[in-house]
């Protein structure tokens, strides 16, 4: 069975979602999760999503841990999911694409 | 396994570099000699904002000696790219306009162009002899006024970034961050206090002993070698490849010693250039070394910001909620750490309404690089500052309030996702009753002050590679650079692994052709992770060694057991060292890992000061700084990096700053003006290791480098406030700032 998730919106994309911060998701990956956003909330994979990945600068953490596969990443558990600036180290992107 | 069972783990055995560090044996990056070697050196701009109209090096080149010429031209085209470098994200077409100028300089000391000579008095001669016109621009150095509609705009094709949502207008705001979560307006109406102020901290930066250097050689068969001062060679290898348009396999990078990186040794700025000095001066090699002015006007140091903190708390000293600005200053390009001071920011604390907006700003000033917990000085700085006013405010102690408001296992991040098994609780607890925070603080102009930090930490990708030798030692390859003892810490988990003693062991760092990928060794990762690839080599090694043994008994594999070193078999037994001299084939094995179980780390400081009123000079007299810092694989080693946390922690309080005049020209590029602490400035700093295993390492390791370096400003300051009275809102701390304050308060 498919489990469903709690899906955190990025703060600065909930004007796409009518100021909504969470939604219930039931996927099997990340990237049916994005592909599900997409259906609910037209645009948002645009602003997380670049040739089928994730945009640099931004991750995935999945129950508090980044994932470093991104779109592919499995969901067998219901999870959090939120999508966070890829930071590593420290610093953030210094780039757009 | 339980920590009271480790043999290794825990102890303090010597450094296996220590002794050819100390008699001056160590090669670093300058000791390279190449036959036929050529010294370049780089031509940097006097402006701190101007269009390229010209570059003219006829006559430069025309010098006897000199044997090559390089400008941006020499560079290839490159587009808009991302490169992980680890510690951060990049765009290459950036990287490559800061290594050489393409058609702007945009700070004093861009490099313009370059000259490859006999000699570096000759190269330096020939810098003299290019002449470059430019036209003037006006310059932007401040974060705040870069934001203003009439701000000189640096990079014309810039567009603020949302987390991949693009603004329309030219900009100077790279990117704007925003965490928000819970109803702010109602938590500030919750409140029976409100705290707001804003803080500003200047440019810093890392402050290495050793500058950037490097040695390259692009042969004839247009195979590059690089021989260079980095904290990831496999990084400076990937950077090469695409601003050099170069495939990877074709360059080798092999790192030297290094006399310390904190972050600033991740970027390239020299190695490109070096390499295409060699190629067009007919493959000769070319080494390149900066002066400490070049390292400081033109390496990337870390932000500047300014920030504004609101935090309201009941009476009780329950947090109700947290708003936070911050702007830092990338330098020319963008990629400031604004991101992390935005998840560090309020990082400590249980907060359900809270805003934080960060700012990545580009200004005419170098751009940024990773500098050891990136961003998180700052930002703890003023939010530390704010905690200790609301403490004071509703009567608690220090320690107390933050107590009552620490953020435990399940608890959510200011970035949203949940801690796990986390010790700052446990930290906290340890500065209560140290006998530091015990005993009263007496005398005129002397106070107490206390701050925390939190620093999420990372993993990374880690390989390594280990053989048997015939006499029971062990080999160990590994690729992470190492600058504060992780030969040791690596080697000695690879014996407590193997369950052999840790003089068993003999490490190695080699580069990029003599070992897996490794990441940088950066953001506290690689006693983290590059110890968890040798745990599985470890791993590996010991079933190996177990085939070996039942193959030599000639009993199933299966019914040979190894333990702390030795193989049994029904009541056979051999070492792990005699069975080393029984091998007909060698046994050999590698690991490769990417782990994700970094654990945060949480750091308390305490310190105590005297202010001298007339003067404005601040004097550290006691300091002890206690971190929850998991398993301590070599405790010496991580008592050291908390002082040396500190110690730069305390630059940033009360004397680091870069200068500028009013044509943005950096004015204090010398370590005589840009004033580091020294140990005359600190005194002996105390450290307590409170120890709460990582769940997500196998032996409960968590990266510390990153953590001690946060608290010191925003202490320091709480210090100040209990001796003197005054609230310090910017950085640095310094007599001039001090004076000016206890002026200002009469």
């Amino acid at each position: 069975m498919v489990p469903e998730h709690v899906v955190w919106i990025p703060a600065v994309h909930r004007d796409l979602t009518a100021g909504q911060a969470q939604v219930h998701v039931v996927a099997a990956t990340v990237g049916e999760i994005v592909a599900a956003l997409e259906g609910r909330f037209p645009g948002l994979a645009a602003r997380l999503t670049h040739d089928n990945a994730l945009r640099a600068g931004i991750v995935v953490a999945v129950n508090g841990e980044v994932s470093s596969r991104g779109l592919r990443q499995r969901l067998s558990r219901a999870s959090e999911v939120h999508f966070v600036p890829a930071i590593a180290g420290g610093q953030i992107g210094s780039g757009q694409r | 396994m339980t920590a009271s069972t480790y043999k290794v783990i825990g102890s303090r055995p010597l450094r296996p570099d220590g002794v050819d560090k100390v008699t001056g044996r160590a090669l670093y990056g300058a000791d390279v000699k190449l036959p036929g070697m050529l010294h370049g050196k780089v031509l940097r701009s006097p402006h701190a904002h101007a269009r390229i109209l010209s570059i003219d090096f006829s006559a430069a080149r025309a010098l006897p000696g000199v044997r090559a010429v390089v400008t941006a031209q020499d560079l290839p085209s490159i587009g808009d790219q991302m490169a992980d470098l680890g510690e951060s994200t990049v765009n290459l077409r950036y990287v490559s306009n800061n290594i050489l100028a393409h058609d702007k300089v945009l700070y004093y000391g861009h490099a313009v162009a370059a000259v490859a000579a006999d000699n570096v008095h000759v190269a330096e001669e020939a810098l003299a002899l290019i002449k470059v016109e430019y036209e003037r621009l006006p310059h932007v150095l401040d974060g705040k006024q870069a934001m203003l509609p009439e701000a000189p705009i640096l990079l014309s094709d810039l567009r603020t970034n949302e987390l991949g949502k693009l603004g329309g207008a030219p900009t100077n705001v790279a990117s704007h961050l925003c965490h928000q979560r819970g109803d702010l307006a109602a938590g500030f109406a919750q409140a029976d206090v409100v705290v707001e102020r804003t803080f500003q901290t200047a440019m810093v930066h890392q402050g290495y002993i050793e500058p950037q250097t490097v040695t390259a050689l692009w042969n004839e068969d247009d195979q590059l070698s690089i021989w260079c001062s980095t904290q990831g060679a496999f990084s400076v290898q990937e950077q090469l490849a695409e601003l050099l348009q170069v495939p990877l396999s074709r360059i080798t990078v092999t790192p030297t010693e290094i006399g310390g990186g904190f972050g600033g040794k991740i970027n390239v700025y020299l190695d490109p250039v070096a390499a295409l000095l060699s190629r067009k001066a007919g493959h000769r090699p070319v080494k390149m070394t900066m002066t400490r002015a070049e390292v400081l006007a033109g390496t990337g140091p870390t932000s500047g910001s300014h920030i504004r903190v609101k935090m309201g708390a009941r009476r009780d000293g329950t947090l109700t909620a947290a708003e936070a600005e911050l702007i830092y200053e990338a330098g020319a390009y963008p990629g400031s750490p604004v991101g992390a001071g935005c998840s560090v920011i309020f990082g400590p604390y249980r907060l359900e309404n809270l805003q934080i907006d960060g700012y990545d700003v580009v200004v005419n000033r170098p751009k940024t690089a990773a500098y050891r917990a990136p961003g998180g000085t700052n930002a703890i700085f003023a939010s530390e500052t704010v905690i200790d006013e609301l403490a004071e405010a509703v009567g608690l102690d220090p320690v107390e309030f933050r107590l009552r408001n620490a953020v435990r296992e399940g608890d959510s991040r200011p970035d949203g996702p949940e801690y796990r098994r986390i010790g700052l609780m446990e930290t906290l607890e340890a500065a209560r009753t140290h006998p530091h925070y015990q005993t009263r603080l007496t005398g005129k102009h002397r106070g107490r002050g206390f701050a925390v930090s939190a620093w999420f930490n990372w993993g990374g990708k880690s390989s390594a590679t280990a053989t048997v030798n015939k006499d029971g030692t062990v080999n160990l390859i590994e690729g992470s650079t190492d600058i504060g003892g992780s030969r040791a810490s690596i080697a000695m988990q690879l014996a407590e692994t193997l369950g052999v003693a840790y003089d068993d062991i003999r490490p190695q760092v080699v580069g990029t052709a003599g070992v897996g990928y490794n990441d940088v060794t950066g953001g506290s990762r690689t006693t983290f992770g590059t110890g968890w690839a040798v745990y599985e080599v470890g791993k590996a090694l010991l079933a190996e060694m177990g085939r070996r043994a039942a193959d030599y008994w000639d009993v199933p594999a299966e019914s040979v057991h190894a333990e702390n070193g030795v193989f049994a078999h029904n009541g056979d037994r051999l070492t792990f060292r005699e069975l080393a001299g029984k091998l007909d084939v060698p046994v050999t094995a590698s690991a490769a890992v990417h782990p994700q179980g970094y654990g945060p780390g949480f750091g308390a400081h305490i310190v105590d000061v005297e202010v001298d009123v007339e003067t404005g000079k601040v004097t550290i007299l006691r300091y002890t700084a206690v971190q929850d810092v998991g398993k301590a694989i070599h405790p010496s080693y991580v008592e050291g990096q908390l002082q040396g946390g500190v110690a730069q922690g305390v630059g940033w309080a009360l004397n680091e700053e870069y200068i500028y005049d009013a044509q943005g020209r950096l004015v204090n590029a010398s370590l005589l003006d840009y004033r580091m602490p020294t140990a005359l400035d600190l005194p002996m700093i105390d450290t307590v290791l409170v120890e709460v295993p990582n769940p997500g390492h196998p032996y409960g390791v968590r990266g510390v480098g990153e953590v001690p370096i946060m608290p010191p400003a925003a202490a320091v300051a709480n210090a100040i406030y209990q001796a003197v009275g005054v609230r310090m809102a910017e950085l640095p701390m310094s007599p001039a700032r001090m004076a000016a304050a206890l002026a200002a308060q009469g």
